[in-house]
């Protein structure tokens, strides 16, 4: 696996971490590619949340290796430092300032300097107006960007999250369960903005929802009790009997 | 770009509050010095000394709200950054005395020939100078709350916590500026000042001015906070208070934010207990008591937090309240006091200038929404006419 | 049958009434022939007094002590008169005479009456040796006891044989060790050789305390290169082990105050630390608790005398019921409309703190109100080197107790499943048809309740006044918050734990700047592990 870690995009290897005994994560190992869409299934308290803690900064492993770009420890980095790095996270509730406007929320996810002074002395330029309206559209909220975030529905909220993370304009975007709670119709809709995305950036999807990574049609991994159960198409996963045993059986 | 920051400050509500605090700021000494005591309008100096405290408390309590308002730190700890600044001004006008004091030393205050000192400690050296006094107002509370701050927001002290610690922080502080050997007056505190800046302190003019400086104070503070709030930095502080892993995630490093909201509340904390102590003629360690600090709280809670005319206007009602209170029913102020506590967070969550707020954007939605109804109406009607 | 038992009755009263006035007679005689020998005291030369000293130890009857030590000490005194010998009280111009073998007083004397008996240095040894041999060789094991321990404090090379001598023949295990030290000390300033001093020392050293360090101190002053090193050795010895007593006792106050900590605190443990409200007025529980005490010992001072050791039983039901229920009113009354604000429940309770002190103020007044100790509360004991006030130690008694009833109720009960239950999570807890609502009012009341009866034992040491409570507000937060919250074991061990570290502060800080370090340094320790000592890790947390 060393071989690939220069060309990968993120990087995994053996990342362990237990909290009270309970072990979250278990030599957990696994590579993304530069402009890859992946999804990551997986039983409850597989890890998946953990994980994404792991890579973002928030949790810190108590072993195992994980880099971003190659050569970037990720481990040594706090949140903020990780986000700037380009790395984006939705959360599983939609996570957006309710006290603020769909435009504000979008103005203030832009990939600016983001000290203190910086915001302090921050004028709007007609570049970041086009940009906040293109991402507007892309999510399909202009109509509604005077509106404070706290009024739109739940879909909408998800899809305000975001387009906030493309306002940050990562290389890697971790999204967690996109369409929980959402219609048939928005799921849809959903699975088309992900793999719009994903054209110009890596994206990784954690999801329940079987048919809707079925409407993605990316490569699949199984986590299971904090390690890769197994890695492939999900018509591959989905007949491996351990995934059948430990998660889809159930 | 600082033009801009100011631009962008102001909008209807903070100009008409702005220019209602200027305006205090020339009448109130007006009214004062230049009509005679008989006249129907004349204000009496005691009333302007009043006024002035209120005006510094509404400092205060704005100062409390751009953390707790705007970022969502309730501080309990602000009376702390008050008393400090008001020591700070205390220290210099205690100098001021020189050799007029009772013991008639003409370096050492009262209280340190009266605990046998020989000699003024380092900390003391520079505070007779006015620009020194001045400097140290807002430097010392800004350290405290810079040092404070940074270890607190570093290791993610939130909520409740921080609270907890902030409260503890002012306690540690009581108890030490009750200490004879802090030198600074122990239980008794500074007070007995004769001169500010060379006009004497009991002097109808100097609290006139005094009353002023407050306004002023206050006005500029107006305007800075209103300009924080509404940059970028602003929202962002809003964002932290909302969804703080949010705003992590979009990659601000949020204690900083907090850190900078912080020592800035801190050091216009301080401005105000500089400005008080003048005008109350004593500063003592009972300033630094935590339930000062939780009183402020109410005065923003009243008035409305997360707005910035809210806590002026709480601290004024509040602190009037009070006045006339424990003059006629002095038993019960307290009653008072804990009841407002207890209303105000049950029923006036967002306190009488939010209450307002909401109460306008309703109407403004129903409206507008009214408005549509009317649109659609037509525009729904028109299709059906084509048919 | 009866009046041979009578008969018998009779006589063996007869005998021991024989026998009572044998021995009584006895005694006056040898009484009348020590008088005399002390008389002749008074005549004489030098020479001939030591002869006569000699001859009153060959008596040995302690009752020739205390002449002899004043003869030692030049105050007894000859009445030209009579030749009589007395001890004397000075009374006004003239003194008093008091006899020398009974004590008791026999008129007085104008000074002109009297003749000093004269001392020189080799009476005063026969005098000392006399004394010693006397007491030291007594048949009666407490006055050798007495002897020995005088011998230790006035150590002197002259008695040295003699407690030599008296160490060989002693067989008491309670006297022998004393006279082994008062040999000791005495060897100390004889002019023995080293070998034998060196010995001494660590006798010495070896029974510690003030005796002991002053007399290695002294020894140290006149002591030669040879020895000193050994008498250094020996003092920093028995300084630490002083220091060693010192820190015991500091480790028992600071469990003292751990215990007040514990008991102000584990209500808190429960409101705060299992339910997460922050209720500010927990300080006024506990001043109600300790009105409440006041109310119950009033009545039983008016009404009912003779049950005053029982106030406290009596109060600490009445305080839990007083404070659960206010504490009832309170939650259902206000903190229940602001679940899962925290910032406003700390506001509103700080409120109601406010109101509950004005009402109590209103009612019994503002100043300290006086509560008394029942009879099993007041007095002390010493134990080892310590000293241990009673009231402390029912107060450590009580607080471990109430601590160990909680957790009992916690973990052992129906109601404390249900706690646990509707705290960990809140709406599978309703899913399973526990009412909710009313676990929160009763855990409430609960807490309330424990601060009440903190309240009835904090009563006994400290002022019972409106502002009672809160002095604890602040330390009780502060050990909740350190120990970790939603952990009952991290409030025990943070109360103790800042109980004792306050009180090894404070001899070197003085107790205001202790209490401030502490406060910093808990700041500090936040800062680090900002859920406490025993933190729960993990997600769950989070949420």
């Amino acid at each position: 696996m060393n071989e690939k870690k220069p060309t990968s995009l993120l990087y995994l290897d053996g990342v362990s971490v237990s909290f009270d005994g309970f072990k979250a994560l278990n030599s957990l190992s696994f590579v993304i590619e530069p402009g890859e869409l992946r999804a990551i299934i997986g039983p409850n308290g597989a890890g998946k949340t953990t994980m994404m803690d792991i890579i973002t900064g928030k949790t810190r492993p108590d072993s195992g290796e994980v880099f971003f770009k190659g050569d970037i420890d990720l481990t040594r980095r706090d949140e903020a430092e990780i986000a700037q790095l380009g790395i984006g996270r939705k959360f599983q509730k939609p996570t957006v300032f309710e006290s603020h406007t769909v435009w504000d929320n979008l103005e203030l996810s832009l990939n600016r300097k983001r000290g203190v002074f910086a915001t302090l002395f921050y004028r709007m330029t007609a570049e970041d107006n086009a940009r906040i309206e293109e991402i507007l559209s892309t999510v399909r909220l202009s109509n509604r960007k005077n509106d404070l975030a706290a009024s739109l529905s739940h879909g909408q909220k998800q899809w305000l999250e975001i387009g906030m993370l493309l306002a940050q304009e990562p290389e890697l975007l971790l999204v967690d369960e996109p369409v929980a709670g959402m219609t048939d119709a928005e799921t849809a809709e959903t699975a088309v903005l992900l793999k719009e995305i994903a054209k110009t950036r890596s994206v990784v999807v954690v999801e329940h929802d079987i048919g809707f990574i079925r409407e993605l049609g990316v490569k699949v991994t199984c986590l299971a009790e904090g390690s890769v159960l197994a890695e492939g198409s999900i018509d591959f996963v989905s007949a491996d009997q351990k995934v059948i045993e430990n998660y889809l059986g159930r | 770009m600082i033009t801009s920051f100011l631009l962008k400050s102001f909008d209807r509500t903070i100009v008409i509050a702005v220019a209602i605090i200027l305006g205090l700021a020339l009448i109130v000494p007006a009214l004062n010095l230049l009509t005679s005591p008989e006249h129907p309008l004349h204000v009496p100096t005691y009333l302007v000394s009043l006024f002035g405290k209120y005006l510094t408390y509404a400092l205060l309590a704005l100062a409390l709200d751009l953390v707790w308002g705007f970022c969502g730190i309730l501080s309990l700890g602000h009376a702390a950054f008050f008393a400090l600044g008001g020591y700070a001004m205390g220290m210099y006008l205690m100098r001021q005395i020189g050799a007029r004091g009772s013991y008639g030393n003409p370096l050492l205050p009262d209280f340190m020939v009266f605990l046998n000192w020989k000699e003024l400690p380092w900390f003391w050296y520079g505070f007779d100078m006015f620009w020194f006094a001045a400097l140290m107002v807002v430097l010392v509370p800004g350290l405290l709350a810079f040092v404070f701050g940074w270890f607190a927001f570093r290791s993610r002290v939130n909520g409740v916590y921080l609270s907890i610690i902030t409260q503890a922080m002012t306690f540690a502080l009581l108890l030490a500026f009750f200490r004879n050997d802090m030198g600074f007056g122990g239980n008794n505190g500074l007070t007995d000042f004769k001169d500010i800046l060379g006009f004497n302190i009991q002097a109808d003019g100097t609290r006139a001015a005094l009353f002023a400086a407050s306004a002023v104070a206050l006005a500029a503070s107006l305007i800075l906070t209103s300009g924080m709030v509404r940059s970028k930095y602003g929202k962002i502080l809003v964002g932290v208070r909302d969804a703080e892993s949010r705003t992590r995630f979009l990659g601000y490093r949020v204690e900083h934010f907090k850190l900078f909201a912080f020592t800035v509340s801190a050091m216009m904390a301080g401005v105000a207990g500089a400005l008080y102590v003048p005008q109350v003629g004593i500063i003592n360690p009972g300033e630094f008591d935590p339930a000062n600090s939780i009183e402020v709280v109410i005065w923003t809670a009243v008035g409305g937090r997360g707005t910035l005319i809210g806590p002026i206007i709480g601290a004024v009602l509040v602190n009037g309240g009070k006045s006339v209170f424990t003059a006629a029913f002095p038993e019960f102020w307290l009653f008072a006091l804990g009841g407002l506590f207890v209303l105000v967070t049950l029923f006036l969550p967002k306190g009488i200038v939010g209450t307002v707020q909401a109460w306008r954007a309703k109407r403004k939605d129903y409206r507008k929404a009214a408005a549509d109804e009317a649109a659609r109406g037509q525009s729904v009607a028109k299709p059906v006419a084509a048919e | 049958m009866l009046t041979r038992l009578a008969y018998r009755s009779l006589q063996s009263l007869l005998v021991t009434l024989c026998l009572l006035i044998t021995v009584f007679a006895t005694d006056l005689r040898a009484q009348e022939d020590l008088r005399t020998m002390i008389d002749a005291l008074g005549e004489g030369s030098f020479a001939k007094t030591i002869e006569q000293v000699e001859a009153l130890a060959r008596t040995g009857d302690p009752k020739i002590v205390p002449a002899l030590e004043a003869l030692a000490a030049g105050d007894l005194y000859l009445r030209k008169s009579d030749r009589q010998v007395f001890l004397t009280k000075p009374a006004g111009g003239s003194l008093t005479l008091v006899d020398p073998l009974t004590g008791a007083e026999a008129g007085t004397e104008s000074a002109g009456a009297l003749t000093k008996i004269r001392v020189n240095n080799s009476l005063r040894r026969a005098v000392r040796s006399a004394l010693g041999g006397l007491t030291l060789m007594s048949p009666d094991a407490g006055v050798r006891l007495q002897a020995a321990q005088t011998m230790l404090r006035t150590p002197s090379a002259d008695a040295l044989e003699q407690v030599e001598a008296a160490l060989a023949a002693e067989t008491d295990a309670r006297v022998k060790p004393v006279l082994e030290r008062a040999r000791a000390a005495a060897l100390l300033v004889s002019d023995r050789p080293d070998d034998e001093k060196k010995a001494a020392v660590a006798v010495i050293a070896d029974a510690g305390g003030q005796d002991a360090l002053s007399l290695l101190s002294a020894a140290l002053s006149s002591a030669d290169d040879n020895l000193r090193p050994e008498l250094e050795a020996a003092i920093s010895s028995i300084k630490e082990r002083q220091a060693l007593w010192s820190a015991g006792q500091n480790v028992w106050y600071g469990l003292s105050l751990g215990s007040v900590l514990l008991l102000a605190a584990i209500g808190l443990a429960i409101t705060f630390g299992v339910m997460g409200i922050i209720n500010m007025a927990h300080g006024e529980m506990v001043m109600l608790g300790a009105y409440t005490t006041f109310v119950v010992q009033e009545v039983i001072r008016t009404s009912f005398p003779g049950l005053f050791d029982w106030s406290l039983a009596i109060a600490l039901p009445l305080a839990f019921l007083v404070t659960g229920v206010v504490g009832l009113a309170i939650e259902r009354g206000v903190i229940r409309f602001l679940y899962g604000r925290p910032l406003e429940t700390l506001l509103a309770t700080w409120g109601i703190s406010l109101i509950l002190q004005q009402a109590v103020r209103t009612i019994f007044g503002p100043t300290n109100r006086e509560v008394g100790n029942p009879s099993w509360m007041s007095g002390a004991f010493e134990l080892g080197g310590l000293t241990i006030t009673w009231n402390r130690l029912w107060i450590i008694v009580f607080s471990l107790a109430v601590f160990t009833a909680l957790l009992f109720l916690l973990k052992k009960t129906p109601m404390g499943l249900q706690m646990r239950a509707v705290t960990q999570n809140r709406r599978m807890a309703s899913s399973m048809g526990i009412r909710t609502p009313w676990v929160d009012a009763l855990t409430f009341a609960l807490g309330s309740g424990i601060a009440g009866i903190a309240g009835v034992a904090l009563s006994q040491i400290d002022n019972v006044s409106p502002n009672l409570g809160q002095g604890y507000i602040i330390d009780s937060f502060m050990v909740v918050v350190f120990g970790g919250v939603g952990n009952l074991w991290g409030t025990l061990v943070g109360a103790f734990a800042l109980g004792i570290l306050n009180k090894f502060l404070e001899p070197y800080a003085g107790a205001v700047l202790g209490k401030i370090l502490v406060l910093v340094l808990i700041i500090l320790f936040i800062q680090k592990r900002p859920r406490g000592l025993f933190a729960l890790k993990g997600r769950a947390v989070e949420a």
